[in-house]
């Protein structure tokens, strides 16, 4: 990967992000789905009694919340380039496929991270999860998770561009994929949740196991994209 | 402008069962405009979409020069397509949008660039910060052609340019198309409208099931009852 390679890649993250930055329709909607998700669920568990499944239960709000809020930015990040047929132009650049696939998945990345940081409060806070006590370790664990989601959404989500029902279809197709991707991640968030927790080594274990995943799921992604996006 | 002859080799693509182009072989030179005419399904768009490189043929090479535009891939940047749809970010401004594409294309000088390219296609007086999705159908059109002349390329599609354009930009995208013809550019365009063919052609294709049917140049341009004798021809059944 070239320096040029890198140019194309931020550009086209750069692009993403513009518009979001002069429209903000996807992080508005991303934002007001993550509050009402974890609303919704702390209401619903308003009345659970066992102190030792809170942090499980926050966990797993969080990346519920993530994965719902997740499936929005793809389907509208991609749509993007739908509308109007932008992509046509795009996929005729000099651009490599590799870079715009690399350059969506940045950008599509850190609009569910801005709302992951939300989310991650709103949990705290209502779910009275220890969010604050090992942020390096939480940074990291929501980062390699929303890598690896993203990841193999790109993918789907350009395979889809030009279906009919794409916004159903990409929930059936990607949701089974990124099982192993949301397991680790609420694992790995349960653990630091919890403050009771002995060590840290299962979130080690669940971290090592994200970037294993992720770094699958990208390689995966980076060969697959071209024909995917091609139509082939 | 380089003097390039871009030539189509027994090309053939099939959609599962369905043949769309059969053993289509064509040559189109520098400073020609070439109209494609045909029915529906005759395959004229998807020929484009194998001449702008975005979709690959079954079998056959189309050769730009003497590279294989499908293998070399620095031959996109030969390359400019206008289609139905502008292919613009209706979020962007038409400065953004063309500052974008001259990134990806890098283009020096772009502001220079992409000021002139602006002022060409009469989108000079807009405001700087109106986002494409405020623009009427002509000027996305306008911006359009813009973005797809703006890195020079040697080879310009267009892919029935005229269809919502009102009389005015139909006159406009003509006079458009004839610099660019003069200008040494080969251009080639997929249309129904015979009459415009005839006003911006000097060879005419004629597809039919996805075979050429007819392939006519003729250096001083076609009168509008010439194409329609041609397209009449190549399409009674033989």
């Amino acid at each position: 990967m070239t320096a040029s390679f890198w140019r194309y890649t931020l550009l086209i993250a750069g692009k993403d992000l513009r518009i979001e930055g002069r429209s903000r329709e996807v992080l508005y909607t991303m934002g007001f789905s993550a509050a009402l998700v974890v609303l919704v669920f702390s209401f619903a568990l308003a009345n659970a009694t066992d102190p030792a499944q809170g942090p499980i239960t926050a966990a797993g709000v969080l990346w519920a919340a993530t994965l719902f809020t997740g499936t929005v930015a793809l389907s509208r990040v991609l749509d993007r380039e739908r509308e109007n047929e932008s992509i046509r132009s795009l996929l005729l650049s000099p651009a490599p496929r590799a870079a715009i696939y690399l350059g969506k998945l940045i950008a599509t990345a850190a609009l569910m991270l801005v709302v992951e940081v939300l989310l991650a409060v709103l949990v705290g806070v209502l779910f009275s999860a220890a969010v604050f006590t090992h942020p390096i370790w939480l940074a990291t664990v929501l980062l390699l998770g929303t890598l690896g989601f993203a990841s193999c959404g790109v993918v789907f989500s350009a395979a889809l561009l030009r279906a009919r029902s794409r916004d159903a279809l990409l929930g059936a197709l990607l949701f089974p994929i990124v099982i192993p991707v949301l397991l680790a991640a609420s694992r790995a968030t349960a653990c630091l949740f919890d403050p009771l927790a002995p060590d840290l080594d299962p979130v080690g274990f669940w971290t090592r196991f994200l970037l294993a995943t992720d770094v699958i799921y990208i390689s995966l992604g980076l060969w697959v994209f071209e024909p995917v996006v091609a139509g082939e | 402008m380089s003097q390039r002859h871009l030539r189509v080799a027994r090309v053939c693509k099939n959609f599962g069962r369905q043949r769309a182009l059969v053993d289509v072989t064509l040559q189109f030179a520098s400073g020609e405009v070439t109209s494609i005419v045909g029915p529906n399904g005759a395959g004229k768009t998807t020929l484009l979409g194998i001449l702008s490189t975005l979709v690959r043929p079954t079998t056959g090479e189309i050769f730009l020069g003497e590279e294989s535009i499908h293998k070399d891939r620095t031959a996109r940047q030969s390359i400019g397509y206008v289609g139905h749809e502008p292919g613009v970010y209706p979020d962007l401004s038409a400065q953004q949008n063309l500052r974008l594409f001259a990134a990806l294309y890098a283009i020096p000088d772009a502001e220079a660039c992409i000021a002139g390219m602006l002022e060409r296609v009469g989108l000079g007086g807009v405001h700087h910060d109106l986002p494409a999705r405020a623009f009427s159908r002509g000027m996305l059109q306008r911006l359009a052609l813009a973005r797809a002349l703006l890195h020079n390329p040697d080879i310009l599609l267009f892919d029935e340019p005229s269809s919502a354009l009102d009389p005015v930009g139909v006159r406009w995208l003509a006079d458009e198309l004839d610099r660019e013809r003069k200008a040494g550019r080969l251009v080639i365009l997929v249309t129904h409208d015979l009459d415009a063919a005839a006003q911006v052609s000097n060879h005419i294709v004629v597809l039919r099931r996805g075979r050429v049917a007819a392939d006519t140049t003729k250096p001083d341009g076609f009168a509008p009852a010439e194409v329609r004798t041609l397209y009449e021809e190549a399409l009674r059944d033989r």
